[in-house]
């Protein structure tokens, strides 16, 4: 493994007014841009595939396998326009990556965009980003402004034949738009709510045409691979997740924040980057990827935080949200507010995730309130396993993880649940950051 | 008449061959696997699953085990079978076989009912749910949720015929997916997200759609209701009878349900090949007009000093017989409502016993073009174009004929048909919303011209031509419309707007026309018919149609009329016909009192389709038979009325049932000689307009003001607004601004729209034809020349 913090995408967040073109070409920007329209296309598709960068948003899909599913033939779908989405709807709880990024460098994606579409001949490409950060959408918007008054963008990019045009689109504010199919319906303008499959996305997407819709974080990788090659990326991070990523430390830690490491990083090695639990704390429990990952606990403080290890450790290396909670947290509280998150947001869809999340807040409540019934633990249990692999969207699935693996690991406060409140046993004021840890309120 | 037995060739059909439940079974390719476990009898339960309808996946009810894909390779996680395909080699476990799929289908199924109220005593669907049904084979008999439910207001109105009770709605979208996939009304559509997600309309456009109350039949539980039928009975104190739309000529398959001799509402029947599981909802929510205070229930016969007294039957039938007898010369009309076995006997009674082929069932605008057509090209020709043929044409032209009003069932289909590539082209003279949800192309053409319009068209050999009955009123159309199909190989149907209309043809009550497709003026095949009949001879002058019938009565040149069914406003001259029936001997059969029965001579109550049995012919020639839904022995048909008539004047009809009236027309069978030759009217020149003129095109629209939609004020309240459409220089040069009122004049009278503009040719405006005004009452139609001018006259 080579250093422990591997700066590429945040090389340069520090830099002054590093959301700027100038500032980015400055230190190196565009041109990766300028190499890749040097290449044939399908030269860059085999450049990523080669480089084994896989899928940032959280299932870890192989980015240049995805691309070389869009039909290039001659075939009735090969001859369709293409489009590039870039899923910027970033809503998972505890996940932080992608607005940092876009905020500080939206140039990085940008660049990224125009590359990625040249890949997969796309003429047209979209960034959709929550609605609710208006301040990195107007970044990005001047982004995109700057892009093209420099010739980044439009019609024959510095003369090489390449069109890209590229569209901003600011979402209403709902996690389901996170889910691909589900984006693709609201960018056409149709509540979000997620499609059938098949057909995939990358035979009939936006507007039944071939689109590749790719996280934020994965399309920004791109130009470092364009001009760092697959060598220097396969440098970093381990055999079968390859390269760097954006680590985010939040929760019961000294320094929270972005932290850009080789894949396989421990989460050990990462809290003392970032100083470690806050004074007088000890790590209780943390999710690896946001809130949709099954927790783990301090035993898994060496699980090598890539997709292998997450998944041998029994959860998902997603998001790389690494929420860490320490011993004033109530688990049954955590659970309860992140399912009041999914009962919120359940699209309404498909009948497990609607009912199911609406049921299951229910039951949670009472176990906060000590008032649980006997029996409530496997009833959380049976919702559970009556909503995971049932439900439309993997969004079903996703509910269920926090309460499952937090039964596993912490049973007996689902326990405690039938006699005794959790703001007795775990006062919500002394999880506050600015209570120190034993103090009073 | 001949059997139906036009299938089309058979398509070879590639199987799949898969096991579901350790039982080999092989399916079309593409069937889905909920589909193909029905074939070897496995229900697995669903409630988005339609076959009619797009597959959605939304419910997950229908979750099975596929422990193998077909490609050696299990599916991790239970599959809804609603959305999965079946593939060479595949097993599927369903919940027969596999505790994961039981246990799956048991959670959805009490998830389902987590927010469903425990209201089935007081709900319309208890008793006939497939919520309760399921939830009894394939759930829990108690629930676990002792939680707090969601809850809404209830009802709330999407129109105001259709009710939704929020907090019943299992949101599997059916009535979503129904609106905007087969109607083509989007009107209702999912709003809000998670248990919020609720049905719900558009504050300013209400659920007005024609096909609506579909909805309230598929939904999977009681959430849509209609205000017609809403806590008006159970389920399971109904007896449903299948039976016949009777509101026009595409022969739609009910189902009536009736308690204690009443009709309680009618539902789609399921007929693939007809109107597949769908009715408009003038067939669902139209039948209380037979049930209205004007109801006829006892002979009526004009009395010494002028006034109408109840009579008895047979005094009645004497009466009648006396005055027809003693006239100078008989006409007979009979509308177009008529069953085909009521309309033989007309017929027959006309040339049998009165002696005379004054007898036309067109109690509309009409033309000699049209009969001699009918006789040419319709008459005794059977499923020569079907709903199937539809589907599979390459394309289908429209002249005037609005299916989404006229002919909801065709409509539908078509729609089905643009979906998957059809091609539609309407000679009309703008783009209706009919056309516009069948992603139609207008063929911008003023009425009247409609023949220089089908002379300019160039058509495939697989394309479908359909006619409406107002190129009565467009000279030459006819003869243009068989010429193009002649000139291009394309299939050529007429579609008329009532369930009697083709059936009367069949039977012969045109004036030169004898049942069967027998030209009047052929003697061959009056010796045919005499033979058959078992008379001498057969009157070998053709007859009067409806105008000199209605002409010559009024001027006393014809002593006697016979009439059934036909209301005076729709006769192409209305006041003319006033006339007639004051100075005529008038038997009149009727359902209901109208203008013709408080004229009438004679009146003699009939039975309305509901009290007796039939048969309707749809416009592809299909026969439509069905039994009396409601018995009641004091309701009698035409044909038992008017054998009774013959019988008082010495003749035998020889039938008096349906059953037997039924045998007779077998016995007559069709024409096999010579049809006649087709029309050839020459091709109109352009009209000249005044100043201030202007051209009508004009409908019905489905919901007005016809007697056949009585006592629906709820389903009225549905219609699409009465407007006159014209473009913007149409109506700058009237003086009218959109949105204000308009008005079309002429000598008679005249009527006042509110203004809209449309993409109407110059000089061209479109009013609804019964909408308000009777169209006809001021003696105005398709194709006639009226003033146009702003305000209220």
């Amino acid at each position: 493994m080579t250093d422990v913090l591997t700066p590429v995408l945040s090389k340069n967040w520090g830099d002054d007014r590093a959301w700027t073109l100038q500032a980015y070409e400055d230190q190196g920007g565009y041109q990766a841009l300028t190499k890749a329209l040097s290449m044939a296309p399908d030269d860059l598709v085999t450049l990523v595939k080669d480089s084994g960068l896989r899928g940032r948003g959280g299932a870890g899909f192989p980015t240049g396998m995805k691309w070389s599913f869009i039909p290039q033939d001659d075939s009735a779908a090969g001859n369709k326009p293409k489009y590039l989405v870039v899923n910027a709807d970033e809503s998972e709880p505890g996940t932080c990556k992608d607005i940092p990024l876009m905020m500080a460098s939206p140039h990085t994606l940008v660049e990224g965009v125009i590359i990625a579409a040249h890949a997969i001949r796309a003429k047209r490409a979209f960034i959709y980003v929550r609605g609710e950060v208006l301040h990195v959408v107007r970044r990005l918007q001047a982004a995109v402004r700057e892009a093209y008054a420099a010739g980044h963008l439009g019609s024959n990019i510095h003369g090489t034949g390449v069109d890209v045009d590229l569209m901003v689109h600011a979402g209403a504010g709902a996690y389901i738009c996170g889910e691909e199919t589900a984006l693709l319906d609201s960018l056409e303008g149709r509540r979000g709510q997620p499609r059938l499959r098949p057909p995939f996305p990358a035979v009939e997407g936006l507007y039944a045409c071939p689109t590749v819709i790719n996280n934020v974080e994965s399309i920004a990788s791109v130009p470092s691979i364009v001009t760092g090659g697959i060598d220097w990326f396969g440098s970093m991070g381990t055999e079968k997740s390859k390269g760097y990523t954006l680590y985010s430390l939040s929760g019961h830690v000294k320094r929270p924040g972005q932290y850009e490491a080789p894949l396989g990083i421990t989460l050990r090695e990462l809290l003392e980057l970032g100083g470690g639990m806050r004074e007088g704390a000890e790590l209780k429990f943390w999710t690896p990827g946001g809130s949709s990952t099954p927790i783990l606990t301090a035993e898994h403080l060496d699980v090598p935080l890539d997709y292998e290890g997450v998944g041998a450790a029994g959860s998902m290396l997603g998001t790389k949200a690494l929420q860490c909670f320490d011993q004033t947290t109530s688990v049954v509280r955590c659970v309860l507010r992140w399912t009041e998150f999914y009962k919120h947001e359940s699209c309404g869809k498909c009948t497990p995730c609607r009912e199911g999340t609406y049921w299951l807040v229910q039951v949670l409540q009472r176990l906060d309130q000590g008032q649980g019934q006997p029996g409530d633990i496997e009833l959380l249990l049976d919702l559970c396993d009556n909503i995971l692999g049932r439900a439309f969207c993997a969004l079903g699935d996703g509910a269920t993880s926090p309460i499952t693996s937090a039964i596993q690991y912490f049973r007996d406060e689902f326990e405690a649940g039938m006699h005794t409140p959790s703001s007795e046993l775990f006062p919500p004021v002394a999880s506050t950051l600015f209570t120190p840890v034993g103090g009073a309120a | 008449m001949t059997i139906e037995a036009t299938q089309g060739t058979a398509e070879a059909v590639e199987l799949i061959t898969l096991t579901i439940d350790g039982v080999e079974v092989s399916v079309p390719k593409g069937t889905l696997v909920i589909r193909a476990a029905e074939l070897i009898g496995v229900e697995i339960p669903r409630f988005c699953d339609h076959p009619l309808l797009e597959p959605v996946g939304a419910c997950r009810q229908c979750l099975v085990e596929v422990p193998d894909a077909g490609n050696g390779r299990g599916m991790p996680k239970p599959q809804a079978s609603c959305t999965l395909e079946v593939a060479p080699g595949m097993v599927v476990q369903t919940q027969v076989t596999s505790e994961v799929a039981d246990k799956a289908q048991q959670g959805t199924m009490e998830f389902l009912l987590v927010n469903h109220p425990l209201d089935c005593p007081v709900c319309d669907k208890g008793g006939e749910c497939p919520l309760q049904n399921q939830a009894m084979s394939h759930g829990r008999g108690e629930s676990r949720f002792v939680e707090t439910k969601r809850t809404f207001p209830k009802p709330i109105n999407v129109s105001e015929q259709i009710l939704l009770d929020r907090e019943r709605c299992v949101l599997c979208a059916r009535c979503t997916r129904f609106s905007e996939q087969i109607a083509g009304d989007p009107f209702i559509e999912l709003l809000e997200r998670g248990p919020q997600q609720q049905v719900g309309i558009a504050d300013d456009q209400p659920f007005h759609s024609y096909f609506s109350g579909n909805t309230i039949q598929i939904c999977p539980v009681g959430a849509l209701t209609s205000a017609d039928y809403r806590f008006r009975s159970r389920p399971f104190d109904l007896v449903s009878t299948p039976s016949v739309a009777e509101h026009d000529a595409c022969g739609s398959a009910i189902r009536v349900d009736h308690r204690r001799g009443k009709v309680m509402r009618r539902l789609a029947g399921d007929d693939p090949e007809v109107n597949e599981e769908w009715i408009t909802d003038k067939d669902r929510f139209g039948f209380t007009w037979t049930a209205q205070d004007d109801r006829l229930r006892t002979p009526l016969v004009r009395n010494e000093d002028g006034e109408l007294e109840p009579a008895s039957w047979p005094a009645a039938l004497a009466a009648a017989a006396r005055g027809l007898a003693a006239a100078d010369g008989v006409g007979v009309l009979t509308g177009g409502h008529l069953t085909a076995e009521d309309a033989f006997a007309y017929s027959k009674l006309a040339r049998v016993v009165l002696g005379t082929n004054d007898i036309d069932f067109r109690a509309r605008a009409h033309s000699e073009e049209e009969a001699a057509f009918l006789a040419a090209h319709v008459a005794a020709t059977r499923l020569t174009v079907t709903y199937r043929d539809l589907e599979k044409a390459g394309s289908v032209l429209l002249v005037g004929l609005e299916p989404e009003d006229e002919a909801g069932a065709i409509f539908l289909r078509l729609r089905k048909a643009s979906r998957n590539g059809l091609t539609v082209r309407s000679i009309a003279a703008h783009a209706s919303r009919g056309l516009t949800k069948m992603n139609g192309e207008l063929v911008a053409t003023v009425p009247g011209q409609e023949a220089a319009a089908l002379d300019a068209v160039q058509l495939e050999a697989d394309s479908v031509i359909l006619v409406g009955e107002r190129l009565a009123t467009s000279p030459g159309a006819y003869s243009a419309a068989l010429r193009l199909a002649e000139r291009s190989g394309a299939r050529l149907a007429w579609v008329p707007r009532r369930a009697g209309d083709r059936g009367a043809v069949e039977t012969g009550c045109l004036p030169s026309l004898l049942p069967g497709g027998r030209p009047v003026a052929d003697a061959e095949a009056r010796a045919d018919l005499a033979a058959a009949w078992g008379v001498e001879s057969l009157p070998s002058r053709v007859g009067r149609d409806t105008t000199q019938i209605v002409e010559d009565a009024a001027k006393n040149r014809l002593g006697a009329l016979v009439v059934g069914g036909v209301e005076v406003d729709d006769l192409p001259d209305p006041a003319r016909a006033r006339e007639a029936i004051e100075a005529a001997f008038v038997v009149s059969l009727e359902v209901r009192e109208n203008e013709v029965t408080r004229a009438a001579d004679v009146v003699l109550p009939v039975a309305p389709p509901v009290e007796k049995a039939g048969t309707f012919v749809t416009w592809e020639g299909r026969l439509r038979p069905f039994d009396a839904v409601l018995s009641l022995p004091a309701s009698l048909p035409d044909l038992r009325v008017l054998a009774g008539i013959a019988e008082e004047m010495g003749h035998d009809l020889g039938f008096r049932t349906v059953a037997e009236a039924r045998a007779a027309i077998t016995e007559t069978g069709p024409w096999d000689g010579q049809r006649t030759a087709a029309p050839d009217a020459p091709v109109p020149g352009a009209v000249k307009l005044g100043k201030g003129d202007v051209v009508l095109e004009t409908w019905r629209q489905m919901i007005d003001d016809g007697r056949g939609q009585d006592g629906q004020d709820k389903y009225r309240a549905t219609a699409r607004p009465a407007v006159l459409r014209a473009n913007a220089a149409t109506l700058q040069a009237a003086g009218i601004e959109p949105g204000g009122s308009a008005t079309i004049s002429n000598k008679t009278g005249s009527a006042t729209f509110p203004a809209e503009v449309a993409d109407l040719p110059d000089g061209v405006v479109w009013v609804p034809a019964n909408s308000g005004t009777n169209l006809r009452s001021i003696n105005a139609g398709h194709g006639t020349v009226v003033q146009l001018s702003g305000g209220n006259a």
